[in-house]
């Protein structure tokens, strides 16, 4: 059982982006379609992040070399990073620095993090589609348009 | 510790999504959107994601719920004299039986779980994502970058720089198209020649 | 919005803030969370937000359209230019480390705003100064692009027929 549980993320992603995928195919209002779009696209957004996260790990911000950092600070980080480190001992850490610190992979943020914006951009397309649409045939149902379509 | 913060939020993203697909009311749908936005966007913080986590919910849950309002505000589906729309004025139209879209979506979704099978563990330190590139980023940017902090920063516009400047062009393109399609043709009277649209195209 | 005059007023107060916190996540983006895309996002949302409580005339005086549609053009070049930069100075494209020295040093310390034995770490490294050059032409693209759509919507008439 426990084998399975540490897919849990995936099941939530999968559960959501089904979601989305539902309401793209079971509505034909274009706006109710380009919400479950959304809803896919942050769930494929999830399941990136997911992959990247390790565990006790953190944020993909190294810790400054030189300055900024009061000594006490400093020792502090250090035993802590010791705890974790001793936390997963037997593992082999790839994603650890001399400072015995932990980092998530910063890969996926970076794919996402473009790809949220350009998600944006694609959606103000889509969305401006719909309203001249909506200027041409007076309905956003799909099927009122197509039956539009047929009879002209 | 961090179990407490992280099960609430998945429950309610769930929740969320579905009240999405269940809801008839655009205006409501729109509004749930955001909160699922802005839920994902938390989940991204504890998954050590904070730049991800920062882009989704201004981009999530602020601009795209605006323009989903303002596409809203456009495209209302009674048509009355008065200016003031009112939420029936949103409510989707009954749709036909959802039995085989959903028959789709499970055995979709039953696939894709099967598929997860042979996927690394959650949070595993040996996943192939974490051991590919060798020597990892994060290693790599401290001497390359002189001790920038960010490695998201230093993938995404130095090592990355290439892909960046065609994701800003895509954009680029996509605001252009949007100017395209939906800028009225009052605004630029002294260079369309076109005659002014008479009663019958208005 | 007339007659909402709470809103009216917390805006004021927010808007100061908002641009405030897009500009440290703009220019703090190398050391912390951050960059050009969510401060290119957090910009447009501030204008946006002027927009939608003081009116789209309000909002194109602050921004005038065709200063954002040459903006949209222009972060990208910025971004080209960085690159193209790199090339003349005898790199690949891209490639900020050939910004590392001449720039920066020699005009400041041949204008005397700098004495001429500047400690090295004292200016910034090639790969500093690309990423910021980089991430300011992304976070003017946004931001305009952004600002662009929202103009282009909220300018929109609704067709009653």
């Amino acid at each position: 059982m426990t084998e399975f549980l540490g897919l849990y993320n995936y099941w939530i992603v999968i559960f959501l982006m089904m979601t989305g995928f539902y309401i793209v195919i079971a509505r034909e209002n274009l706006i109710k379609t380009i919400i479950g779009l959304n809803i896919f696209q942050t769930s494929v957004f999830l399941l990136y992040i997911t992959m990247g996260k390790v565990t006790h790990g953190t944020a993909p911000i190294l810790k400054s070399s030189h300055g900024g950092e009061s000594h006490g600070g400093k020792s502090h980080g250090a035993e802590h990073g010791q705890d974790l480190h001793a936390a997963t001992e037997g593992h082999i850490d790839l994603s650890v620095d001399a400072v015995t610190e932990i980092y998530s992979n910063p890969i996926p943020s970076v794919l996402m993090l473009t790809a949220i914006v350009v998600g944006i951009a694609t959606t103000a397309l889509a969305l401006a589609l719909v309203v001249r649409i909506r200027e041409e045939y007076g309905t956003i149902e799909e099927d009122e348009i197509l039956e539009m379509d047929r009879n002209s | 510790m961090m179990d407490f913060i992280v099960i609430p939020i998945l429950a309610l993203l769930a929740a969320t999504a579905v009240t999405v697909a269940r809801i008839r009311n655009l205006w409501a749908a729109v509004m749930f959107t955001g909160i699922y936005s802005f839920l994902s966007a938390s989940w991204m913080l504890i998954l050590d994601a904070p730049d991800v986590a920062f882009t989704e919910a201004a981009v999530g849950a602020g601009i795209t719920t605006i323009l989903m309002l303002a596409t809203l505000s456009l495209t209302p589906r009674r048509h009355r004299k008065s200016s003031r729309l009112s939420s029936e004025d949103f409510e989707e139209r009954p749709s036909k039986s959802p039995v085989i879209p959903l028959l789709i979506v499970t055995i979709t979704g039953c696939a894709l779980v099967y598929g997860t099978f042979d996927m690394p563990h959650f949070g595993d330190p040996n996943a192939p994502i974490q051991v590919y590139p060798e020597p990892s980023f994060v290693e790599k940017s401290q001497p390359d970058m002189h001790g920038l902090p960010n490695v998201v920063t230093a993938v995404l516009a130095s090592y990355r720089g290439y892909d960046t400047l065609g994701e800003t062009a895509v954009i680029f393109t996509a605001g252009i198209a949007v100017l395209l399609i939906l800028r009225k043709n009052t605004d630029d009277q002294g260079i369309s020649e076109s005659p002014p649209l008479t009663g019958e195209n208005a | 919005m007339n007659s909402f005059p709470i809103i009216r007023v917390i805006t004021k107060l927010l808007i100061p803030y908002i641009l405030l916190f897009g500009l440290y996540v703009q220019f703090h983006g190398d050391f912390g969370p951050g960059g050009g895309f969510q401060a290119g996002v957090i910009f447009a949302a501030a204008l946006i937000l002027y927009g939608l409580v003081y009116g789209l005339p309000a909002v194109h005086k602050v921004a005038p359209p065709k200063v954002i549609e040459k903006l949209t053009a222009l972060g990208l070049l910025v971004y080209a230019g960085t690159g193209l930069a790199c090339m003349l100075l005898g790199g690949n494209f891209l490639d900020y480390d050939m910004l590392n020295h001449g720039i920066l040093t020699e005009l400041p310390v041949a204008l005397d705003f700098l004495p001429g034995d500047t400690p090295y770490h004292f200016l910034p490294e090639g790969q500093h100064l690309g990423i910021f050059l980089v991430e300011l032409g992304v976070g003017i693209t946004v931001t305009a692009v952004m600002t662009m759509i929202f103009y282009a919507f909220a300018g929109r008439e609704r067709v009653t027929s």
